[in-house]
C-alpha cells in the first residue's frame, strides 16, 4: 500500500474509532449495579489495525481517539481511566497476538478484560479503596461476552473488507 | 491449517477457562468474606469524612470539589445506604442499588466519593 493511501485509510479508521466511542456513550448502562460494563466497540477498530497494520498504528489510533474524546466530551479524570485501560489492553493484546497461540476472538476477550482491569486499578489507586477490585468479578464475565462479539466483528471485517482497504 | 486451527481453539479455551476460573475464585472469596455491615463510611479522596451507623436514619449532603460545587446526597434508612441525588454527569452512583453488606461500595468517580460499608 502506498503512503498516501495508508495515511488516508488510517485517518478513516481513527474517525471510525471516535464515532464508535460516541455511539458507546449513547447506549444506556447495561447493568447499573456495576459501572463499567460496556461493549468496547472501539476495540473493533483497534483490533483491526493491530492485525492489519501494526502495534505502532494501533497505539497511534488509540491515543488519537482518547485525545479527541477528551477534547470533545471529556474531563481529565475519565481520560486517566481510559488511558490506563487502553494502554494495558493494547499491551496484552499485542503480546497475545505475537505468541500466535490464540484466535482473534480470544485476543479480543483478553483485551476487553484488561481494559476493565486497567481502569479498576486506577480507580483503586485514586480512591484508595481496594473493595472496588470486586467489580472485576462481574466485569470479567461481561468482558468475555463483549470481547467475543467484538472479536467476531473484527474477524469478519478482516475477511470481507480486507481487500478494499489494502487494494 | 486444520491442525493449527484445532490448536488455536484449544489454546483459546484454556485462556478463557483460566479467566473464568479466576473470576469464580474471586466470587467465592467475595461470598465467604461478605458479612452484614455495621458502619457506613464516606470517603473523599481516600479519607473518611463521615461515618454513620447503618442503624441510623440519615440524610447527609457530601460536598466536594474546590468550591464545594459537587454534591452527593447520602441516605441511610432501614439498614441500607444509597445515594439519593448527585451533581455528577453520569449519575451512576444514584442508580446504584442500595448497599448493606460489609465490603460493598457505591462509587462516584467524577466527584471522587466512595460510600463503603464496614
Amino acid at each position: 500500500m502506498n503512503k498516501t493511501r495508508k495515511t488516508a485509510v488510517l485517518g478513516l479508521l481513527a474517525a471510525c474509532a471516535i464515532v464508535l466511542s460516541y455511539v458507546e456513550m449513547l447506549l444506556p448502562p447495561i447493568w447499573a449495579a456495576v459501572p463499567g460494563i460496556k461493549m468496547g466497540l472501539t476495540n473493533i477498530v483497534i483490533l483491526f489495525v493491530l492485525y492489519k497494520f501494526s502495534l505502532k498504528y494501533a497505539a497511534a489510533i488509540s491515543l488519537t481517539r482518547l485525545l479527541v474524546v477528551l477534547l470533545l466530551f471529556g474531563n481529565f479524570m475519565t481520560f486517566a481511566y481510559s488511558l490506563a485501560g487502553a494502554v494495558l489492553s493494547l499491551v496484552i493484546m499485542a503480546i497475545l497476538k505475537k505468541t500466535g497461540w490464540f484466535s482473534m476472538v480470544a485476543v479480543s476477550i483478553a483485551g476487553g478484560i484488561s481494559h476493565n482491569l486497567g481502569q479498576v486499578l486506577v480507580a483503586m489507586a485514586v480512591l484508595q479503596t481496594k473493595e472496588i477490585g470486586y467489580y472485576m468479578i462481574a466485569l470479567s464475565v461481561s468482558g468475555i461476552v463483549a470481547g467475543m462479539i467484538v472479536g467476531l466483528v473484527s474477524a469478519l471485517l478482516i475477511r470481507y473488507i480486507d481487500k478494499f482497504i489494502t487494494m | 491449517m486444520e491442525n493449527t486451527n484445532k490448536k488455536t481453539l484449544r489454546n483459546d479455551i484454556i485462556l478463557i477457562g483460566a479467566i473464568i476460573l479466576i473470576a469464580l475464585i474471586g466470587f467465592f472469596v467475595f461470598l465467604i468474606t461478605r458479612k452484614d455491615g455495621q458502619k457506613v463510611n464516606v470517603l473523599v479522596g481516600g479519607e473518611v469524612v463521615y461515618s454513620f451507623s447503618l442503624e441510623d436514619t440519615v440524610e447527609q449532603q457530601i460536598l466536594t470539589g474546590e468550591n464545594n460545587q459537587n454534591k452527593n446526597v447520602l441516605v441511610i434508612e432501614n439498614g441500607e445506604a444509597s445515594i439519593k441525588s448527585a451533581t455528577c454527569p453520569d449519575k451512576i452512583c444514584v442508580s446504584h442499588r442500595k448497599i448493606s453488606k460489609s465490603g460493598e461500595t457505591i462509587v462516584c468517580l467524577p466527584n471522587k466519593v466512595v460510600v463503603e460499608i464496614e
